[in-house]
């Protein structure tokens, strides 16, 4: 197991690499410079502010020394937001993002896998039916329209739960954390579902009831194990889905989140921050892929002692 | 014996998989349910110019906002404009960008995944190598990444789309592939000295048609949602062309007042992302060939 | 004294496509220490019979419609859910074919070796370890101690089904339900469970239920013998008689099915060498180490002109690696292979395609080895087009004479083969085999997929072919009576390499090698 995470450490390290690189320098491509935007600039505080920024030196250089800098953790200077670092910004809306993603995530997990297990233990009656078409629901009100519907009708309509913001009032985290996480809650419980019948419908579950198991041994211990395997595989993109749902949410519900910044940011071409904040999605991406992945692979013992150079 | 041969041919036909399917699908009221609201909006979508009741950018500045009425289904937005007509045309786009990259990925998808599938080994393993590395990369951040970049032409983003969504397609056809690549009767085939072209002709393009359809189908609902979810940012469909995914985003700014520019857009999304569903989860349990046993 | 005794079960399946009686006023008793065979083909409803007594079919689609099952006076069919959960596993155990799919992957072996013990008897987990290990020694297993919090995947067949019946004896059960135990392992490890199941049982003084196909195998065990087909019991009597003296005619048939023991088919073979291998030796990439290992190693044999040769070894023996190299569907690491004195390894697919129309191959499984798509109009016309055999005109012809061949109905040439049973599309397969008139034929175990019925009528079809179009043939099987009862000469395989070969009837009479003889005293014949 050691050896398959290092393994698995150093594939991200390209991935990393290229969205690096890639990202740099279509930045660079992009029309119209970070001071084109709002009013001309005299030519001579262009050229000013470009020096600041290390614009007027070769592009190869640029990189090489924005690598260097990203090693020490620096992300350099906000274009936007003079006197700010990138990163600095990046940690203001980090805890309200995660904080955020932590509960959608809570949301979408205890939702998904209770509607998906219970639909599963009676496959073609209204036990399955109710959940499915509830999580078809979920998939079809996609969080930019379910986001507003929920606005509308508990915020404006019936007035009960503040509509923006987060933690200034009670009671402002639920409709954000419900929007964000009931997209998810709803591919948790397709996923949960149709990993639970593939399970229940293998010989093992038939030993398990032939030893005369408590019903709830059978499915708690001896299904959920295998059943649950598709889900926990499926966290790593829900995660990344979940982040970009972030963008959204935060920007409806007028949260200060990372996700804001970063759409902000893609409007008013601060090229460094674009550049920071991307590296540093795409980074919380790929290691939450790693360890989704690797919370797969130990749930199943044979690649569990496969990878970990054991077994027999 | 005696009776002439061509007659006996002729005489009893046998149900294709495809014909069992077909009936498998045609008891799925769903599905079928699916299946002719899909029809329906593009047919609506091909006849909008003929068809929608106002010019699509008049503006009607003396009537404003106005509610659904008898003379604008939808009403109207604060511009005055008919919102149906409005709708009718951003379904277009909507329907056009979620087809067209599903194409997109439906081409590359296929060919990559069949010849990894098929050649296996070496080539196999480092085809598949680099769909893993691109898996890897965060794609909903680089395509903002794009639109940012590049500006916001339609093209570009079904190309974007298109280029993320054919790596699944790739993994699942490879998948199929070279589950039949495996069985016996393509080893019939090669023993008989069939040639390769031939037996992916044959034998193996028919027998993976199934997941392909199915993936497919379900590949468009995801499309026009990224598609809108990229508009309501405000990184995807520019004005004055219009989507759903940019009709819903400005129906959000002004829903306190004006709920019905927020609905009426929401729900043409809703429905036509229910019928997608419902029609690929139906098309998946008609072509499942686990179903067809029971 | 009867422990059970079942009347009148009536079990049907509610499917979309309409109802299926699979158990149809069904009639049993089995008395204390009595070993009760039911045999029966696929579909017979042997095992839905026992699965519905003890609550284990699906329901829905699945329903007893009516049926009284006595255990110990008490009615099992009108049991609670929660009363029949406390009698299995307790009171009942049972054993299932596949001892790889019957364990939970996922949980330690001895994790489910106690848990019998601890859900029934509320027994303490260190008493339960202890009971168990002392069961898993009983079972033959080594190493009890050391391999309790082993997982699955770490055993073999063989000892998996060791473990399900360890657990299955746990709680010490007055009947023990035993659903095919050994359909799924190698002889030589058939042989050692059946010879377990018997011990055990007489230790203990178990009542058995044996479901079983192989009617070999329930005159070796069973004191009495239950005859199902198509959901009815069709006779049921003290094994000796059924054996000896059957009243049902589809009892007969059943015993008649099995091979006898001696040659069938007349000895054909020509003095000229067809087919001459010498060191071949294939190689694959084991996927769990990444290694190469020889699947078949430096191997040596001819075969005659209209030989039969058969080609017997247990799983994993390279048999049917050894058939798929000669005719290049494996590609060989090294060796040789001359057909009619033409070197076959290396040649490119074009140069071997007109040798290719000589060579066929039937595959083992008729599910897997029909193109779902294609009529069998399509899969017959197929290699004779492509061969030129037959032309656009001339090919309505060559396909319903293939038809009347293989002994299928000349209307079905525009079906599927999902319309067509498992013995049908057998003949569909052999039908596109013989079509291009090849002179050699790979049958890699042709009939071990089909009913012993069904078995019959295809070997029967197969050795008539032979005779009609002097085909020449390799035989590979795992069956050694059915080898026996056709093969000229019989090639023994063990880990890929020869162990011998001989004339079938010197081998069967006085093999020196000692795995010959463990295989053949493995077989139980009638």
């Amino acid at each position: 197991m050691i050896r398959f995470t290092i393994m698995r450490l150093l594939q991200a390290i390209p991935v990393l690499f290229t969205v690096i690189t890639v990202t740099f320098f279509l930045i660079r491509q992009a029309p119209g410079g970070p001071f084109d935007a709002e009013k001309p600039v005299i030519p001579a505080v262009k050229r000013a502010l470009e020096a600041k920024y290390n614009l007027d030196q070769p592009i190869f250089q640029q990189y090489l020394s924005y690598f260097g800098d990203l090693f020490k953790g620096d992300m350099g200077p906000s274009f936007k937001y003079p006197g700010w670092q990138v990163e600095d910004l990046i940690m203001s809306g980090l805890p309200i993002t995660a904080e955020l993603a932590f509960y959608a995530l809570l949301v979408a997990l205890v939702i998904g896998v209770l509607a998906g297990c219970v639909a599963a233990l009676k496959p073609n009656s209204p036990q399955d039916y109710i959940p499915m078409s509830l999580a078809m629901i979920g998939i079809c009100f996609p969080t930019f329209l379910l986001g507003p519907l929920l606005v509308l009708i508990f915020g404006f309509g019936l007035n009960l739960v503040p509509v923006s913001g987060w933690g200034d009032l009670p009671g402002d985290k639920i409709l954000p954390s419900i929007t964000l996480g009931a997209a998810y809650a709803a591919y948790v419980a397709r996923l949960t579902r149709g990993g639970m019948l593939e399970v229940l419908n293998q010989d093992y579950i038939r030993t398990a009831r032939a030893k005369g198991l408590p019903e709830w041994v059978v499915i708690c211990k001896h299904a959920l194990r295998g059943g649950l395997i598709p889900t926990v595989s499926f966290l790593g993109p829900a995660f990344a889905g979940l982040l970009a749902g972030s963008f959204v949410v935060e920007t409806i519900f007028q949260i200060p989140g990372l996700g804001r910044f970063y759409v902000q940011a893609a409007f008013n071409r601060d090229y460094t921050m674009i550049l920071g904040t991307t590296i540093f999605l795409s980074t919380l991406i790929v290691v939450f892929n790693l360890l989704s992945d690797l919370l797969a692979t130990w749930l199943n013992p044979r690649l569990r002692q496969q990878y970990s150079g054991g077994g027999s | 014996m005696s009776e002439p041969q061509s007659i006996i041919i002729e005489a009893e036909k046998g149900t294709s998989l495809w014909a069992d399917a077909w009936v498998r699908l045609k008891n799925n009221k769903l599905a079928l349910f699916g299946l002719y609201v899909v029809s329906f909006l593009i047919v609506v979508a091909i006849l909008t110019p003929w068809i929608a009741p106002y010019s699509y950018e008049a503006q009607n500045l003396d009537l404003g906002a106005t509610p659904p009425s008898w003379a604008h289904w939808f009403g109207t937005d604060l511009f005055g404009r008919d919102l149906l007509t409005r709708v009718m045309y951003g379904g277009r786009i909507s329907l056009a960008v979620g087809i067209l990259a599903t194409s997109v990925a439906l081409v590359i998808g296929v060919a990559w995944g069949t010849v990894a599938g098929y050649v296996g080994g070496r080539t196999d393993a480092v085809m598949m190598r680099i769909v893993d590395a691109l898996y890897a990369l965060p794609f909903i951040i680089f395509i903002i990444l794009l639109m940012v970049v590049f500006g916001k032409s339609i093209l570009l983003l079904f190309l974007a789309i298109g280029a993320v969504e054919w790596l699944t397609m790739a993994r699942i056809v490879r998948g199929q592939v070279l589950t039949i690549r495996n069985q016996e009767y393509v080893e019939a085939a090669r023993s008989m000295g069939l040639s390769t072209p031939h037996i992916l002709r044959k034998h193996v393009v028919p027998n993976s048609l199934g997941p392909i359809i199915v993936y497919a189908t379900l590949t468009v609902p995801q499309v026009m949602l990224l598609e809108a979810f990229l508009s309501f940012l405000g990184l995807g469909i520019q004005p004055p062309m219009s989507s759903w995914g940019l009709l819903i985003s400005y129906g959000a700014e002004v829903m306190e007042d004006t709920p019905w520019l927020l609905i009426f857009p929401g729900l043409a999304l809703s429905i036509t992302l229910f019928a997608l569903n419902f029609l690929g989860d139906g098309l998946r349990d008609a072509l499942d060939p686990k179903a067809s046993k029971d | 004294m009867s422990i059970l005794d079942v009347k009148n079960l009536t079990t049907r399946f509610h499917t979309r496509n309409g109802v299926v009686t699979a158990v149809d006023d069904v009639s049993f008793s089995v008395d204390k220490g009595e070993i009760l065979g039911i045999v029966g083909e696929s579909g017979s409803g042997k095992s839905v019979s026992c699965y519905s007594l003890l609550g284990l079919i699906p329901m829905p689609p699945g329903n007893i419609e009516s049926g009284v099952a006595l255990f110990e006076g008490r009615d099992l069919l009108a049991m609670s859910e929660s009363e029949l959960r406390a009698v299995r596993g307790d009171d009942i155990a049972m054993i299932f074919q596949d001892p790889m799919t019957s364990l939970n992957p996922f949980l330690t072996i001895g994790e489910q070796l106690i848990e019998p013990l601890i859900y029934h008897r509320g027994i303490k987990r260190a008493a339960a370890k202890a009971r168990a290990i002392e069961l898993m020694e009983e079972t033959g297993i080594v190493n009890a101690q050391g391999r309790f919090n082993a997982y699955p995947h770490e055993f073999s067949g063989g000892m998996r089904q060791r473990v399900m019946i360890a657990m299955a004896l746990i709680n010490e059960p007055k009947l023990l339900i035993a659903d095919e135990p050994t359909t799924a392992l190698d002889v030589t490890i058939q042989k050692q469970i059946l010879e377990l199941i018997a011990d055990l049982q007489k230790r203990r003084d178990l009542a058995v239920i044996f479901i079983s196909h192989d009617l070999g195998v329930v005159r070796h065990l069973a004191d009495r013998v239950v005859v199902m087909k198509e959901g009815k019991v069709v006779e049921q009597n003290v094994t000796e008689s059924i054996f000896e003296n059957p009243q049902d005619q589809y009892t007969q048939d059943l015993l008649d099915a099995i091979p006898s023991g001696e040659k069938v088919n007349e000895d054909l073979r020509g003095d000229e060498i067809l087919i001459e291998v010498s060191g071949l030796t294939t190689e694959f990439l084991d996927r769990n180490t990444g290694k190469p290992f020889k699947a078949v190693d430096d191997v040596s044999f001819n075969i005659q002109h209209n030989e039969i040769l058969g080609l017997v070894g247990e799983s994993g023996s390279g048999k049917s690696t050894i058939g798929r190299s000669i005719l290049q569907l494996v590609e060989p690491s090294s060796g040789s292979v001359l057909f009619r004195g033409e070197e076959l390894l290396g040649q490119s697919a074009k140069q071997l395609k007109p040798i290719r129309r000589r060579m066929q191959m039937i595959f083992q499984d008729p599910y897997a080895s029909l193109n779902p798509r294609m009529t069998v109009y399509d899969t017959l016309a197929e290699p004779l087009l492509y061969h030129n055999v037959a032309t656009r005109g001339t090919i309505d012809a060559h396909v319903l004479e293939l038809m009347d061949d293989v002994g299928l109905a000349r209307s079905a040439v525009k079906k599927y083969p999902h319309e067509f049973s498992g013995g049908q599309r057998q003949r569909i397969a052999i039908g596109r085999a013989i079509a291009t008139k090849p002179e050699f034929i790979v049958a890699d175990e042709p009939v071990s997929a089909l009913d012993v019925t069904i078995q019959k009528q295809i070997l029967e079809l197969i050795m008539n072919l032979v005779a009609k179009h002097n085909l020449t043939m390799l035989f590979v099987s795992h069956d050694l009576s059915v080898v026996r009862s056709l093969c000229d000469r019989v090639l023994v395989l063990q880990y890929g390499k020869i162990v011998e070969i001989g004339e079938t009837e010197s081998l069967w009479s006085s093999s020196k090698e000692d795995y010959t003889q463990k295989l053949m005293a493995a077989v139980h014949t009638l």
